[in-house]
């Protein structure tokens, strides 16, 4: 059962880790309903756009990389809500909580699978939502690569948000006031990125801000949501 | 107040005495509270991480994933602990009363079939300190004196157990704390 022979010796982390991603994961699997819940809403909210306003491609490609970004963005949120309300419900978050491992690298996991099944598939749908809005050529690659990174950094910030109000049966128009802020310097670099592609202009510096902006995320967001979840279990 | 190793405290009260919030306290998952408390000598704050390896807690919450059989369930809470486990899960299982149980989801199982899940867990920790909220809460009688035969192993083996409940225990050597009659001596 665990490759450690002494009953005091420290349990192995990465065992830890991979059964809490394992777990997630097969919980996610037996729920998959609610899985494509984020992508169905993104898919239908982007393809209104040009029955709502206008089947004009001219107009279409000028609004595409705002729309398929704001978008991704409250596909995001709607689904960072729940995050950690099941685990917190049925008191397994709290068994979490006891555990000997540090709670930031647990919250790392779970972010990491949210993203997977959240911000990935958006990312990878993004091209097909640009066909549709009539995005120019040169706006596919970046639209791409933005939302890759960027949505990483939405599941975690969007963590903290949840960790902070776990402990509300909704957290719904909370947790939007509290991350909001915290979205906006992603969505400006994400659309901005695409918009200065299409204009012919190179896009990597902004790409590069981006990247930072999410290394920035790994190294702080799980920590200060472990904190958050800390001070909600004390309540 | 003191607790040595193989003792059993059992907390008593009236419910809104406060049971739970020391247990809680107790665990290191509330922080508010005056005095102290020390593990094996040195302060609780200080040396949170060695204590929770040591730590087993029940809490008045299921504590299982509904969507997930019991047998997963037990696999994530066995991941996170030292130590080999005396017995295997469905050992454990079958020790509980839950024998081929193994593969149900846990969603189809009764009230009381999930805290027996939740109990495993007790045949399945090397943690030599056990924290345990209620357990007797929807456990049947031949639940009830399964569980504390445990107790009374483990103790025996020089583990601890902090519990709460309402119930007479028909275990040797029970110290008692109650709530209410603390509040009472405190307030004169």
């Amino acid at each position: 059962m665990n490759e450690n022979s002494s009953p005091m010796a420290s349990p192995g982390l990465l065992p830890a880790l991979s059964a809490q991603f394992k777990r997630d994961a097969l919980i996610a699997f037996r729920n998959r309903g609610e899985l494509l819940n984020p992508l169905t809403f993104f898919l239908i909210a982007v393809a209104m756009i040009p029955l709502g306003v206008s089947p004009e491609s001219s107009l279409l490609s000028l609004i595409a990389p705002g729309v398929i970004w704001v978008m991704a963005l409250l596909a995001t949120l709607l689904s960072v809500d729940g995050l950690f309300r099941a685990d917190y419900e049925d008191g397994t978050l709290e068994q979490l909580s006891l555990t000997p491992h540090p709670l930031y690298l647990m919250v790392l996991a779970k972010v990491l699978l949210h993203w997977l099944i959240t911000g990935l598939p958006l990312a990878l749908l993004s091209p097909l939502l640009g066909m549709w809005l009539s995005l120019p050529a040169e706006g596919y690659m970046p639209l791409f690569l933005s939302l890759l990174l960027g949505t990483a950094c939405l599941s975690l910030i969007g963590a903290i948000g949840a960790a902070l109000t776990v402990t509300l049966r909704k957290g719904g128009i909370l947790i939007s006031l509290i991350i909001m802020p915290l979205y906006i310097p992603i969505l400006v670099l994400g659309t901005g990125a695409v918009t200065y592609a299409i204009d012919g202009f190179p896009f990597m510096s902004l790409m590069s801000i981006m990247g930072a902006f999410l290394a920035f995320s790994i190294a702080f967001a799980p920590m200060v949501t472990a904190s958050a979840l800390r001070i909600s279990l004390n309540g | 107040m003191e607790i040595e190793a193989g003792q059993v405290l059992q907390i008593r009260g009236p419910n809104g005495a406060g049971k739970t919030t020391l247990l809680r306290i107790l665990t290191g998952l509330s922080s508010d509270y005056l005095g102290r408390i020390q593990w094996c000598g040195r302060d609780l704050r200080e040396s949170l991480q060695a204590f929770r390896s040591q730590l087993l807690y029940i809490g008045h919450l299921p504590g299982i994933k509904k969507a997930l059989t019991a047998e997963e369930n037990l696999n994530w809470y066995a991941r996170f602990h030292a130590g080999v486990p005396q017995l295997s899960i469905p050992e454990a299982l079958a020790e509980v009363g839950l024998a081929g149980y193994e593969d149900v989801p846990c969603q189809s199982m009764s009230a009381g079939q999930q805290r027996r899940v939740n109990l495993a867990r007790l045949f399945l920790t090397p943690a030599p300190l056990w924290v345990l909220d209620e357990p007797f809460t929807a456990i049947d009688v031949g639940g009830v004196a399964m569980l504390q035969a445990r107790i009374t192993e483990h103790t025996s083996g020089g583990g601890i157990v902090i519990l709460t409940s309402h119930q007479e225990l028909d275990i040797k050597d029970v110290k008692y704390l109650n709530l209410q009659d603390f509040w009472s001596v405190s307030d004169e």
